[in-house]
């Protein structure tokens, strides 16, 4: 299930480490790069890969939010709603977003182009309100920011 | 006495991340002049130098080094903490991306201190931008044999790989972090035993945070007298700090310890948006007990003079709330991150996280009434201390600082008085 290239950067990976268990986050990550999310069959896949238990694997994917256990769309928001961001108005930010793109907190437009979720402490507190779509971080938001934001995710 | 534009970590010369223009500033020197020295003679450098740990329990380093055993029966591991997800705290990105290989440089000086064969560099996952930015710098410092085997022809050879988090404040713990590392779920171990006995599969390891190891190749430059003499004597060098919330100018600024908070607030974060007073500061990231306005007058940003202020220095992440901030709901957003982040191993912590979240939810609802005061208090103190790790303490300290501090503004709420218009701010500074 894995692509060649995936497959590559394990064999890689596993030279770092004197454990396959270490591989799980690692191997979690490549599947999440490749698929976009973390289903039950990849989860069994892994486990068969780097031979260690499906459960395992599960309890592990279950415990770090950023592995994601349902699909998302193409473009991932997260907004980031901790203190500095809270501050400086990220509930604005959440409201707008919610009313542009016609979904809750938690959703995904049902052409599967954005979902929007809300996220702890993202470390750009010196660019609050700060969100990341997909990698990139986008700081000091404001309605128009966003707006300009949007407009180049094609 | 070194002036306030003063940098080791963040110095402004143009293009320092890249590995050419570092060599050219006298980069990767101190690792050459370390491979010469005993390893012992480099931990008492760092031991003079009197650097404490920047993560936030401002651990003396080089006592920390010297715990790692000197045999070398077992592999041995550093670990460097970049997790950087303390709310308010936003530090060692700047570190991976405007001077990569000053922290790349300390690493291998720490590593080579501690006889350590493999450097595993643990970043949260959300940093994936700087987790790129370090790769390219780490291989950089491969392709120039600073990394490696037989670095620069020593004999002495590690490697440095970086671990993506992916998603678990607590994993900025060390212990949480080395379970991550090994591939487990992020729970915290219970000390002793400590990491230098019994770390990274069960071998001896180091953890160290970012910024920290950054300190390490001025201090072997320059020597550790010299470092020592940099700020406050018994929390020397430079900090960076960084300052958000309602200021003009939020960002990072490097300062010697010691600088005054005012002076932070308002001459180099701009002072207060609209020039507001303060209400309420948090000194350094989430987890630390809060200021109020008025008594910020002559508080020095270091470990002792913070914990004399009944706070503490923690990362150095400085939070400024204007007169205007509802400091309950602010308060009830820590303590829903606090529950969201605890990782379950500890029922105090589990479930009295749960509980402040509820108890403040009932106040910003207009529910709460006197008794839950003492409720949340109660909470509070029922967590701190009953915990495997710090962040059971993490959560209560806010809540119980802010209870002693603000107790006012929870009465008027049970009593459901409108709010006073908070004009509390050091009364000097407002118009800087």
């Amino acid at each position: 299930m894995f692509n060649d290239e995936n497959l590559k950067k394990l064999e890689e990976l596993k030279k770092r480490y004197p454990t396959n268990k270490a591989l799980t986050l690692p191997a979690l990550w490549l599947a999440q790069e490749q698929f976009g999310w973390i289903s039950e069959d990849i989860m069994r896949y892994i486990a068969d890969l780097i031979n260690v238990p499906y459960n395992h694997v599960y309890s592990v994917a279950s415990f770090y939010t950023m592995y994601n256990k349902k699909p998302v769309g193409k473009y991932h928001i997260q907004i980031c709603t901790n203190i500095s961001c809270q501050l400086m108005g990220s509930e604005n930010i959440i409201q707008y977003l919610c009313k542009k793109l016609e979904i809750n907190l938690g959703n995904t437009t049902s052409d599967g182009k954005f979902t929007l979720s809300e996220v702890e402490c993202l470390g750009a507190c010196g660019g609050a309100p700060a969100m990341q779509i997909n990698d990139e971080y986008y700081e000091k938001l404001s309605p128009e920011k966003i707006d300009k934001i949007l407009l180049n995710l094609k | 006495m070194h002036t306030s534009d003063f940098k080791i970590l963040l110095p402004d010369i143009p293009n320092i991340h890249q590995i050419e223009v570092y060599e050219k500033n006298n980069g990767y020197n101190a690792l050459r002049k370390a491979l010469n020295m005993s390893p012992d003679d480099v931990i008492s450098e760092v031991k003079k130098s009197g650097l404490r740990g920047r993560g936030g329990a401002a651990f003396p380093t080089g006592l920390k080094w010297s715990f790692m055993p000197k045999s070398n029966d077992k592999p041995k591991y550093l670990c460097a903490n970049g997790d950087e997800g303390e709310p308010g705290t936003f530090k060692d990105r700047q570190i991976f991306e405007f001077n990569p290989h000053m922290f790349i440089e300390g690493s291998l000086i720490a590593a080579y201190a501690m006889g350590v064969q493999t450097i595993y560099v643990y970043i949260r996952g959300e940093y994936k931008k700087w987790i790129d930015l370090l790769q390219k710098a780490i291989d950089d410092a491969y392709s120039r044999n600073y990394i490696g085997k037989s670095i620069l022809g020593t004999g002495f050879s590690t490697d440095m790989y970086i671990h993506r988090g992916a998603g678990a404040y607590i994993c900025g713990e060390e212990s949480s972090l080395m379970n991550s590392i090994e591939g487990e779920r992020g729970y915290p171990r219970v000390k002793p035993p400590f990491p230098a006995q019994f770390g990274l599969w069960g071998n001896p390891t180091n953890v160290n945070n970012i910024e920290t190891l950054s300190c390490v190749p001025a201090i072997i430059n320059n020597g550790g007298d010299w470092f020592s003499k940099i700020g406050v004597p018994t929390h020397p060098g430079t900090i960076l700090f960084g300052v958000s919330g309602h200021v003009k100018n939020p960002g990072v600024f490097e300062l010697p310890t010691g600088v005054l908070i005012t002076d932070l607030i308002y001459k180099y974060a701009g002072g207060v948006i609209g020039d507001k007073k303060i209400k309420a500061v948090i000194p350094g990231g989430s987890s630390v007990p809060w200021l109020r306005g008025d008594e910020l007058e002559g508080i020095k940003m270091d470990l002792d003079s913070l914990r004399a202020a009944g706070s503490a220095i923690g990362t150095g992440g400085v939070i400024v709330m204007n007169e205007d901030t509802d400091i309950l709901k602010v308060l009830k957003r820590i303590s829903r991150f606090y529950h969201h982040e605890s990782c379950g191993q500890c029922t105090p912590c589990r479930e009295g996280t749960g509980w402040m979240e509820k108890i403040l939810d009932r106040f910003i609802r207009g529910e709460g009434t006197l008794k839950d005061i003492d409720l949340l208090l109660d909470v509070a103190n029922n967590i701190e201390g009953n915990t495997i790790c710090a962040l059971g303490d993490a959560a209560a300290w806010p809540v119980q600082s802010v209870i002693k501090k603000f107790r006012d503004e929870f009465e008027r709420r049970a009593r459901k008085e409108p709010l006073p218009k908070k004009t509390i701010s050091p009364p000097h500074l407002v118009n800087i």
